[in-house]
């Protein structure tokens, strides 16, 4: 089936399998290996992207039902050269080892930071209760956010 | 995943007619419980007929303070919303406290009626489940089944019912709306979710094909504090061990009215109908609260690992109970 979906601005037309997962839509047919793929049964949350402008698990939606809309991967966080601040307070803070877990995590961060621009650790450690990291103990993701918050200068990211 | 076809309707007719016309079709909403299930090889529709189009994702008042929810309103746009929010806290409370942000962004509220089970047995194609594979026995019953039910269950399945929506709902007296071949009709909440008895297989009443509209909520009782309290292995991004949807009215100390639904502890969204008719007209005390939980979990079996259950819904019931009572309780 021919599917067009908007990924970070920009359209893509591709003939796919009926069952082919976002995640592997973006990552095989488009390249875009930024978004990653852990768990298979949507607990994990390494696969999260944005679709019509919030954080959904990639690896749970069908590339077909994207047809049509608009996706948002971590290769799309960055402007004209320039990290998003959540990129920059990642590496500021410490906010990855591994960095398995950590474009899902900047993903929701930068959704988080544009409807609350000032949250608290509980609510950064709330929004991000869906995905997983296996090397930081969250602490240094919860800083990084919330260096983001403190240095945005810049205006929401849509 | 086996090959599947994929199809996308605009109206409610083609829907219903789509998949009624096709055994081996079925609806596809935020897909969380859906490709999930197709993923592990689960649920093996061969068409998926996709209903995101279709214009059921408005939230209204009703005259009479209720709410009419679309099926397709996602989990966290109805929790969030300002008139569910002012109406019925106790749905929003529910829907916050399901699954992660990220999952209920897509989640629809159709499709949380319908979820299927978190059994690992149920979810593993290598074992025996009557529920999926009728006749084929219960691999729970004597295996690891912490998170199994005690009330409502059968000696066919003690799955549990994972939606903390349906709890609330159960609470609130809400409807089901559903159209199909025959028309539309609502279907009272409490009728909505069976009980495994001989056929854990059939879980709702609804014909292949039927469609969730909407779902209505009625207001809660004039003059009650509501609560959905949700006890669980961790803080959050889990099911139920035990949670608790209550409304309560206490005047001059004595109870007027309680609504008490349990989740995490039953095959079905459970109201505590023993507890709510020896707790009204009584005094809310925490030795009344405590005498009704008891008696509400009197009928529990346990089986093999999901003993604590009982006590811990007691102690939920009572903590619950406790929150929403004027000034505590003595
Ligand atoms: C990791 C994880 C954690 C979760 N935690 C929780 C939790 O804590 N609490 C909780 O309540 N839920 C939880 N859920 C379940 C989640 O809420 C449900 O998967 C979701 O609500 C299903 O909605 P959907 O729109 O994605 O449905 P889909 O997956 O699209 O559909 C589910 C089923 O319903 C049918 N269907 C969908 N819409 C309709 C309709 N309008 N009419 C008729 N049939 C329909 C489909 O055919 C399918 O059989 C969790 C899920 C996951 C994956
Ligand atoms: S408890 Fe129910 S769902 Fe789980 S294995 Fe037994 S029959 Fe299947
Ligand atoms: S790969 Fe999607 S949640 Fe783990
Ligand atoms: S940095 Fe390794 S999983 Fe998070």
């Amino acid at each position: 089936m021919q599917v067009t979906v908007t990924v970070n601005g920009e359209e893509y037309t591709r003939d796919v399998d009926t069952r082919l997962l976002l995640v592997h839509f973006l990552r095989d047919h488009l390249g875009l290996t930024g978004t990653h793929w852990g768990c298979d049964t949507s607990n994990c949350g390494v696969c999260t992207v944005w679709l019509d402008g919030v954080p959904v698990k990639s690896c749970t939606v069908l590339a077909v039902m994207a047809d049509g809309h608009a996706v948002r991967t971590v290769e799309g966080l960055e402007r004209n050269g320039t990290l998003d601040p959540v990129q920059e307070g990642f590496v500021q803070c410490h906010g990855l080892q591994c960095g398995f877990c950590t474009p899902g995590m900047m993903l929701t961060a930068r959704w988080l930071l544009d409807h609350n621009p000032d949250p608290s650790e509980e609510q950064i450690r709330e929004a991000i209760s869906g995905q997983s990291c296996r090397c930081t103990g969250y602490e240094n993701i919860v800083r990084s956010v919330r260096w983001a918050a403190e240095h945005s200068t810049v205006e929401a990211t849509k | 995943m086996r090959p599947i076809s994929y199809s996308r309707v605009a109206d409610v007719g083609t829907a219903v007619g789509t998949v009624t016309a096709d055994p081996a079709s079925a609806f596809l909403a935020g897909g969380t419980t859906q490709v999930d299930l197709l993923r592990i090889y689960v649920e093996q529709p061969r068409r998926l007929v996709d209903i995101n189009d279709l214009p059921l994702r408005d939230i209204e008042e009703l005259p009479n303070r209720g709410l009419r929810i679309g099926a397709l309103a996602r989990m966290n746009e109805v929790a969030e919303h300002p008139s569910v929010i002012d109406r019925s806290p106790l749905v929003s409370q529910a829907l916050l406290l399901g699954a992660s942000p990220q999952l209920r962004n897509m989640a629809s509220i159709g499709g949380n009626l319908l979820q299927r089970t978190r059994c690992t047995y149920f979810r593993d194609v290598s074992t025996a489940c009557n529920k999926r594979t009728p006749g084929t026995g219960c691999a729970a019953m004597d295996g690891v089944n912490r998170g199994h039910a005690v009330l409502g269950t059968s000696d066919q399945c003690i799955a549990t019912h994972p939606s903390d929506l349906a709890v609330a709902l159960v609470a609130l007296d809400a409807d089901v709306i559903a159209e199909g071949q025959r028309g539309r009709r609502s279907i009272p909440v409490h009728e909505f979710f069976l009980p495994p008895e001989d056929t854990p297989d059939i879980e709702h009443p609804l014909d292949h094909g039927e469609l969730i509209v909407d779902v209505e909520v009625p207001p809660a009782p004039d003059g009650s504090t509501s609560l959905y309290l949700k006890v669980r292995d961790r803080e959050s991004y889990e099911f139920a061990l035990a949670s608790v949807a209550v409304a309560l009215r206490v005047e001059g100390g004595m109870v007027v009215e309680v609504r008490l639904a349990l989740g995490g502890v039953a095959t079905v969204p459970w109201r505590a109908r023993r507890a709510e008719r020896m707790l009204t007209g009584q005094p809310a005390t925490t030795e009344n609260f405590a005498a009704a939980a008891r008696e509400e979990l009197a009928p529990a079996v346990a089986r093999g690992m999901n003993g604590f259950k009982i006590e811990l819904a007691c102690r939920t019931i009572v903590r619950a109970l406790e929150t929403v009572a004027p000034d505590g309780a003595r």
